[in-house]
């Protein structure tokens, strides 16, 4: 398998629509694990760097889920590649920097990827469709507990994995769950649910992770505690925070249906008329157009698209996954007018 | 008020963080914040893009005590190192810089004892402990939320697992 595979379809794991799959879009669950003594990615040089990935590279390679799937050199990929992984979730922006010695292994789903010297010597990542952090985790045990079969990862009784940054000590882990919140957003009640979930402990970011703001109404909440609860109990607690969220979306969804019925399927047509029609669509505005069009499915005021569709538009309208279509570089104009295209013969 | 890091010039960046109840509050000046990566405020950032600051304001230093000489045997990083990165150089590190650390992990997460999994070849004597305390937390939380039958399922898992005859082992 090669990345040039991986665009001839969409994700595997968008495929499924998943539990809730009206309120999320996926379920992440991170692991960041290191290897005993040897010294942290973003601290060694290259060659010890190196050393690192050598250490790990066979282990990872002969992986269940990895077997099939494929490893990459990150130094080895084009811009466009690197950045396509990046738009499909399966690698964080950082890894994209300083490619030296950073690699990463993909399963055949996408379910399963391991970024190796992020800023830690590995990240375990899976991710599910819908709400489903229990298969998440179920499936990040396995690759956990496989690789820790083979080698020895930095780990202390008291402080539990260690890791780079203090703020991942403990379990090293971090559940995402991504959430389409239309109705919280235009009832204007979004900014009181976001500051609860700050209260509670919890991060809240935007679409493409760290440091990316919420566009077409997507919302990533994630733990910020690693230490001193297990693993168990961070998912749980997360998973309660989640679903009251969705009772309050679902209740913001009645509430617009009852009192602001015309102008919500007003809002939900005009976004499926601009989508079908246009000629020049920027990401953004495409990202927010698909966002009213889901929101209108889901209330069953629209039954032309369907779910999985829009999910894969989301992917498919970012830059890399325009110009790995087209197989050339493209500018911003001419991907915009691509967009377009590639929307029109999608949403029918 | 100075800002904290530079405690020159006035600090006009506010940032509050709960965790755990615990508040922790920051104030910097316009230029500290924006070497932070906290400037246009507009954007979310988390805590740990403000690492590097609070390995200081977190830590009360011991009079006479003189962190900057600490130096890790293993990855050769320096306290001056660890301050300016606001991450780690290698497991080692977490004994060279114990005493920062503590403090530090214990304002980020509340807590500076791990209860989650360990790794499969830290054997299985600490599984048990962990899976233990993990059976004994859900206990209570099914006690508290009045979950009957879930609580004496798992009052039976935790029995058969403080006899050694469960088998103990999940997923």
């Amino acid at each position: 398998m090669t990345p040039d595979d991986l665009i001839k379809k969409p994700s595997e794991w968008l495929k499924g629509s998943g539990p809730h799959s009206e309120f999320v879009f996926s379920s992440r669950i991170r692991l960041a694990r290191n290897l005993d003594k040897i010294i942290f990615s973003n601290w060694a040089n290259k060659k010890q760097q190196e050393q690192a990935l050598a250490v790990v590279e066979q282990p990872v390679r002969e992986l269940e889920a990895i077997k099939n799937g494929m490893f990459l050199r990150m130094s080895e990929m084009s811009n466009v590649d690197k950045q396509l992984l990046v738009e499909r979730h399966l690698i964080s922006r950082e890894h994209v920097q300083e490619a030296d010695a950073k690699a990463v292994a993909i399963s055949k789903d996408e379910a399963v990827s391991i970024m190796i010297n992020e800023e830690d010597h590995m990240r375990i990542q899976i991710l599910q469709p819908g709400f489903d952090l229990d298969r998440c985790w179920d499936r990040a045990q396995e690759v956990d507990t496989e690789l820790g079969k083979r080698l020895t990862f930095a780990f202390s009784p008291r402080y539990g994995y260690l890791t780079a940054c203090p703020t991942n000590t403990g379990t090293g882990l971090r559940a995402s769950v991504m959430l389409h919140l239309p109705a919280l957003v235009l009832t204007k009640q979004i900014n009181r649910v976001i500051q609860a979930v700050i209260k509670l402990g919890l991060t809240v970011r935007g679409l493409f992770g760290e440091g990316t703001e919420a566009t077409g109404n997507f919302f990533q909440i994630s733990n910020q505690v690693s230490l001193g609860r297990s693993e168990e109990e961070i998912i749980d607690n997360i998973k309660r925070i989640i679903k009251q969220i969705m009772e309050y979306e679902q209740n913001a969804r009645q509430s617009l249906i009852t009192k602001n019925r015309s102008s919500l399927e007003d809002q939900v047509w005009r976004s499926y008329g601009i989508l079908k029609n246009a000629h020049v669509m920027s990401s953004s505005e495409a990202t927010e157009l698909l966002s009213n069009l889901r929101l209108g499915m889901d209330l069953g005021m629209l039954k032309e698209v369907n779910q999985k569709v829009i999910n894969e538009l989301f992917i498919l309208i970012q830059p890399a996954h325009l110009q790995k279509f087209e197989d050339k570089n493209l500018s911003a104009q001419q991907r915009d007018v691509k967009r377009a295209e590639l929307i029109r013969a999608k949403v029918k | 008020m100075l800002c904290q890091i530079c405690n020159k010039k006035n600090a006009t960046v506010h940032l509050t963080e709960i965790i755990n109840d615990q508040m922790t509050e920051i104030h910097l000046c316009e230029a500290c914040a924006k070497q932070k990566g906290v400037a246009g405020m507009g954007q979310p950032f988390g805590l740990q893009d403000l690492l590097a600051g609070l390995v200081d304001f977190g830590t009360p230093v011991a009079p006479g005590a003189k962190k900057t000489d600490v130096k890790c045997p293993n990855c050769k990083m320096t306290y001056e190192d660890f301050r300016k990165l606001g991450r780690l150089g290698c497991s080692v590190c977490y004994d060279t810089f114990k005493d920062t650390l503590d403090p530090l992990l214990k304002k980020v997460h509340g807590s500076v004892q791990h209860v989650g999994k360990a790794p499969v070849r830290e054997g299985e004597k600490f599984q048990k402990k962990q899976e233990r305390q993990d059976l004994q937390f859900r206990l209570q939380r099914a006690i508290q939320s009045e979950e009957f039958e879930e609580a004496a399922r798992l009052r039976d898992k935790l029995r058969k697992l403080e006899k050694g005859k469960g088998e103990g082992k999940k997923g």
